[in-house]
């Protein structure tokens, strides 16, 4: 272990991979350090793992009715209670994982990456192809997120796979004009200079130079926006255009818990309380992240 | 056949004249070197003859070949800049070794593991700065880093815009003799920028005078030692910088 360690720490590295271990294993370190971080990350894990076994971890079927024990009160049967149509509250909130994780995984792939060119390629090139590449980002930032969400879904037809498209669609603006701005601080930078007379092709720069100095203020924007994303997906979900019934979707067992607020609280509390939870989560980590990700900031604080 | 050959050679920035009618020639194997006060545009030319100020008109060649007005990608094999700033020059989330190994990548060269590490040999670096990130080493650490990679294509001719001029003295010393003794073992040819003629006296063997983006002379660096300019501006300049006998000893 002792070992190990001092492989992964050791001052100058033999090779290419370990000296990629070690600066990996020095940034899981840092972050291990910062407790709200761990705690974001636990929560994460927690929400990682309930989706990969929902099947084996909840206890009742989620989709199964019982009209003999509806609106249930949480109890020792029935942890967080059951739902108007007697299915069990906390199976309903475990197999809503899978939908939640989906959901953001899809959008980050989608939006992040998108964002992240147009805003490099922008900002690397100027003139012409920024003023048109952002005239695009303002159109599409100046709407607000949800109603042009609501209006891609409207168009395209109520259901999950149309709500990701419209959040996607919708989010990418904010990186492309992040990635456009870091971009900008550095384009005429002397390192840039040096490599394009190496020779380096200006797809080379972009992707290799100018990219990796964005990425790691995209990650922590993505990891805070995630909430956001969850927040949307069941803003979406609770106005019935997001996921259908009787799909899982916490932002639609919201909804429906809305008609007994008053007398079963728990139908709309616990789903809520699973994205208060995942929203927190992802925003601590965020927010570890960008102290780790900084390779400058290494030894200090 | 001269190694930079510039005739006639006009430069702007914009609507801008930051140079006009500048005729240099560096012969093969010379080491020449620009001088003048802050603005006066030898900077300029170094980034014109690089293709980093493409706005220019006459006539640039580089080893007998004429040069367009872009970066290109046969140019980088045959001349290579060194910038001013240490800092500023290497990307901050890049490792020594990637630094060095990408001109190699572009280029299509192989061998790329020795040719590191030789590389960090000849610009007297320690193996274990390899893997290094560039916020990790010392201002003169990171100049070495700057003229490896520079001298990984193994270009003829090195553009450096006053190599020594962001590191404190004792560094100033250690890059200089670096630069000196690379000149001598890979026969390079040097144009270099500068505002300190102490550093022209020890390292060139003419300069070229500028002031406001004009050359008004072209002397030998001996006339450092006996003050034998001809033109009333680089009479002052000289003077301006303790021009005297004495000065050498401040070396």
């Amino acid at each position: 272990m002792t070992n190990m360690q001092s492989w992964l720490l050791d001052d100058s590295p033999q090779s290419r991979m370990q000296a990629n271990l070690g600066n990996s294993y020095r940034m899981l370190r840092a972050l291990l350090r910062n407790p709200l971080a761990v705690v974001g990350a636990i929560i994460l894990l927690v929400l990682v793992f309930a989706a990969l076994f929902a099947p084996w971890i909840a206890p009742h079927s989620p989709l199964g009715q019982d009209l003999g024990a509806r609106l249930l009160p949480p109890s020792a049967a029935h942890w967080m209670g059951t739902d108007e149509l007697g299915r069990d509250i906390l199976s309903r909130v475990i197999y809503g994982a899978r939908i939640t994780l989906m959901i953001v995984a899809l959008v980050a792939i989608i939006s992040a990456p998108l964002g992240l060119i147009i805003g490099a390629v922008s900002g690397y090139f100027g003139g012409w192809t920024d003023k048109v590449l952002m005239g695009v980002t303002d159109v599409f930032l100046s709407m607000p997120k949800l109603i042009l969400a609501l209006a891609f879904v409207a168009a395209l037809g109520p259901g999950i796979e149309n709500a990701i498209i419209a959040i996607a669609i919708t989010s990418w603006p904010a990186y492309a004009r992040i990635a456009r701005a870091e971009t900008l601080t550095f384009r005429n930078s002397e390192f840039i200079a040096a490599t394009r007379l190496v020779g380096a092709s200006h797809t080379r720069i972009i992707m290799r130079h100018v990219l990796p100095l964005c990425t790691s203020s995209m990650i922590v924007r993505v990891t805070l926006d995630m909430a956001g994303i969850i927040l949307t997906a069941a803003g979406l979900g609770f106005l019935g255009l997001g996921a259908q019934p009787p799909l899982p979707e916490w932002g639609a067992m919201i909804s429906r818990g809305r008609t007994f607020i008053l007398d079963q609280w728990w139908v709309a509390t616990m789903p809520g309380i699973a994205i208060i939870l995942v929203s927190l989560g992802f925003c601590f980590l965020g927010d570890g992240l960008r102290d780790v990700l900084d390779p400058k900031q290494e030894g200090k604080s | 056949m001269s190694a930079i050959s510039l005739k006639n050679l006009d430069i702007s920035y914009g609507t801008t004249k930051v140079v006009q009618g500048v005729n240099i020639e560096v012969a093969e194997g010379e080491s020449f070197a620009l001088v003048g006060e802050s603005g006066s545009g030898k900077s300029t030319v170094l980034k014109a003859i690089a293709g980093l100020a493409p706005d220019w008109t006459g006539e640039i060649s580089l080893l007998g070949a004429p040069r367009g007005h872009k970066v290109d990608h046969d140019f980088a094999t045959r001349c290579q800049m060194v910038f001013q700033d240490p800092y500023g020059s290497l990307h901050p989330r890049k490792s020594v070794d990637t630094v060095l190994s990408e001109p190699l990548m572009i280029h299509g060269l192989g061998n790329r593991n020795a040719r590191v590490i030789d590389m960090l040999a000849a610009v007297g670096l320690d193996q274990r700065f390899r893997f290094r990130f560039p916020h990790q080493m010392s201002g003169g650490q990171r100049q070495r880093v700057a003229i490896a990679r520079a001298l990984m294509l193994e270009p003829k001719v090195m553009l450096l815009d006053e190599p020594t001029s962001a590191l404190d003295v004792s560094v100033q010393a250690e890059i200089l003799n670096l630069l000196k003794r690379l000149r001598r073992e890979q026969g390079l040819t040097y144009l270099m920028v500068t505002h300190n003629l102490p550093v022209v006296s020890f390292m060139c063997d003419r300069m070229a005078v500028m002031n406001k983006g004009r050359v008004v002379e072209i002397a030998p660096a001996t006339a450092l030692h006996d003050g034998s300019f001809t033109d009333p501006y680089t009479q002052t300049l000289y003077a301006a910088s303790g021009g005297n006998p004495k000065y050498k000893e401040t070396l």
